[in-house]
């Protein structure tokens, strides 16, 4: 198991380097002079310029510069946002736990509905629940979630004014927030009314986010059901006699799972996509929003290391998902 | 359901083309899916000739107008007006020829380059094919629409870069599947009796060995077709793709996102089209799947 731990630690790292090759080069290959961009508006004398320059280290080697970036990085400097002047790691910290809750209760959702529609679609192969069960997935999975946000903005904050339109909780309330996570923190901070304030606000876009990995989860779930479902040892379990809830249960959403839990590790990039635009919709305080509020900014410095910092999470979740794809599938670990 | 053999019966081009349609038609949904998809076509070709009014023509006398069937709604107008009484009908019909447009070209760049990088990456192994599966392992790493957006806002907002960032970031997974098709026929008798014979590279990787690697690519293609489409829509919401006055869905959408709740159909509409153009598409690919790879489960 060791060994098999290490091989896919090896195989990280080419492409954690080429991530921060990517990163490296993102804000070489933008039209005009970098400390002219940095400078921003202002613009700067000559002799700034020039000090700028070589503070920046731009008057090296493009080489040389690639190596003290990644120097800085494994040391955690990942440079500081042009606008609010703080570390871009601390403003990603900071920010990240509002994306990691809204991720959170997509995904639970996800799977909550997910695997038993697919587990009854496959068991009722052909009936009007797989029907139209598939046919819904097949909407969801076509989903322009932008849009889908929209409308239920309309829906439930406009007509019918259950839910609020924007935010993380209602400006009422106030509170430290030790773990970053609004529904803990609201629990915690003991004030009436924070914790439905707080619920109501991060529904929404947990539905919108979940939308497109239920949609997949579903369908997985079903087609991995009817493959194990035609398999001898299935067919040996109900003819020894098993209750058909033991053969479903045990024989064979089981195996049936591990293609699902790969398809579940395979969402992560899916609801890091999806939280851009979730969050820019319901102005929802993440990571996404940073992101797409920093492309336009210009505050380049946050974009590449925002990059970075996003797609080491990707890669690692997806790592994690491997080594448990080869802890519960032996077949693999043995390759 | 019959079972198709693994390799398709010797024949004639057309016998083949008679046993996939036989197979594609069985799937209604996907059968609906491609009559949509025509009709979509059609429209697109002839939107300067079915839509009422000029796409960007602006009537200040009907700002925000409704659909005609609601209360200050008129059929001058039959989906109503955007804020700046501009006609919806006319402007969705013209958004057919845009995300067309982006499909087909986000789908052709990254196919050709993922066929050719594939092949090579397949065709060649050792050093080559290890450099070029990283190179794709590390553009995968990224969340696709995150990546695209940081590649537009280096090259610059407009749709012709957004197609770009697109193709560049869903180009990977047609080189893969290449790849891993070319390591699964190279070293069959087939290619082997080519070689024998003389067939000298080019005409190994492209006229002996891809033909044979083609099914797999052409439902990835569906599935990219209507990924891009939702891309460039998502672009275009974000401000990042089609600019303004551009009839483009995912731009109407983003321009009509502070009137959600004073006028629904300037949001409904455009998103609506979307859908429906997605869903259709991706009916077609399911049926497609099912009908050109048996060795996928149908189901």
């Amino acid at each position: 198991m060791i060994k098999f731990i290490l091989g896919r630690l090896a195989y990280l790292i080419p492409t954690f380097i080429g991530i921060t090759i990517v990163a490296f080069g993102f804000v070489r290959i933008l039209p005009g002079d970098p400390v002219l961009l940095m400078a921003g508006e202002r613009g700067m004398t000559p002799e700034h310029y020039q000090d700028m320059m070589q503070r920046l280290g731009f008057d090296r080697p493009i080489w040389a510069q690639y190596l003290e970036y990644l120097w800085k990085l494994l040391h955690g400097d990942f440079g500081n946002s042009i606008v609010t002047k703080q570390p871009v790691l601390s403003d990603f910290l900071a920010l990240f736990p509002a994306t990691l809750e809204l991720a959170i209760c997509a995904i639970v959702i996800a799977m909550l509905v997910g695997v038993p529609v697919g587990v009854l679609a496959a068991l009722k192969r052909g009936s009007w629940f797989d029907q139209v069960t598939m046919t819904v997935a097949l909407i969801g999975y076509s989903m322009p979630i932008f849009w889908w946000g929209l409308l239920l903005i309309i829906l439930f904050s406009g007509v019918l004014g259950w839910t609020p339109v924007s935010g993380r909780i209602s400006l009422l309330y106030y509170f430290p927030a030790p773990t970053g996570f609004m529904l803990i923190d609201s629990l915690l901070s003991g004030q009436k009314g924070a914790f439905s304030s707080a619920a109501s606000h991060l529904v929404l876009p947990s539905i919108v986010l979940a939308t497109i990995p239920l949609a997949v989860i579903a369908r997985q779930t079903r087609s991995a059901m009817l493959e194990v479902l035609g398999e001898d040892y299935v067919r040996t379990a109900r003819a020894k006699g098993l209750s058909p809830g033991r053969v479903v249960g045990v024989h064979a959403l089981r195996n049936a799972m591990i293609p699902v839990i790969t398809t579940i590790g395979l969402q992560v990039g899916v609801l890091m996509a999806g939280a851009i635009l979730t969050e820019s919709i319901f102005s929802w305080p993440g990571i996404g929003k940073w992101m797409v509020d920093s492309i336009s900014r210009r505050d380049y410095p946050v974009v590449q290391s925002g990059l970075l910092l996003i797609a080491g999470i990707v890669m690692i979740v997806n790592l994690v998902v491997d080594l448990l794809y080869g802890l519960i599938n032996p077949r693999i670990r043995h390759r | 359901m019959a079972v198709m053999t693994q390799a398709p019966a010797p024949g004639t081009r057309r016998q083949m083309l008679a046993e996939f349609w036989f197979y594609f038609r069985a799937n209604r949904g996907a059968l609906y899916g491609l009559y949509f998809f025509i009709a979509l076509v059609l429209v697109a070709l002839l939107a300067p000739l079915l839509a009422p009014h000029d796409p960007i023509l602006q009537d200040r006398t009907a700002l925000l107008t409704p659909p005609f069937w609601q209360e200050g709604g008129t059929t001058a107008y039959l989906l109503g007006t955007d804020a700046v009484g501009r006609d919806i009908l006319s402007r969705l019909i013209f958004g057919a020829r845009y995300s067309l447009f982006i499909g087909v070209v986000v789908v052709s760049i990254s196919l050709i380059g993922g066929i050719v990088l594939g092949l090579v990456a397949g065709f060649f192994g050792g050093w080559i094919d290890m450099v070029i599966m990283r190179v794709m392992d590390v553009i995968l790493a990224f969340p696709s629409l995150l990546l695209a957006l940081v590649l537009v806002a280096v090259l610059g907002p407009g749709l012709t870069n957004a197609m770009i960032a697109i193709a560049i970031v869903s180009q990977p997974h047609f080189a893969r599947l290449t790849r891993a098709s070319v390591l699964g026929e190279k070293n069959r008798e087939y290619v082997m009796a080519a070689r024998v014979a003389g067939a000298g590279r080019m005409r190994l990787m492209f006229r002996t060995i891809l033909p044979n690697c083609l099914a797999p690519l052409i439902v990835q293609a569906t599935l990219s077709f209507s990924g891009a489409i939702l891309d460039a829509a998502a672009l275009g919401f974000l401000g990042m793709g089609a600019q303004p006055p551009t009839p483009e869905w995912g731009t109407m959408l983003a321009e009509a996102r502070e009137f959600i709740l004073r006028a629904w159909w300037v949001v409904t509409l455009p998103g609506l089209a979307i859908l429906v153009t997605v869903l259709a598409i991706n009916l077609m690919g399911d049926g497609l799947r099912d009908a050109l790879d048996p060795k996928l489960k149908r189901s």
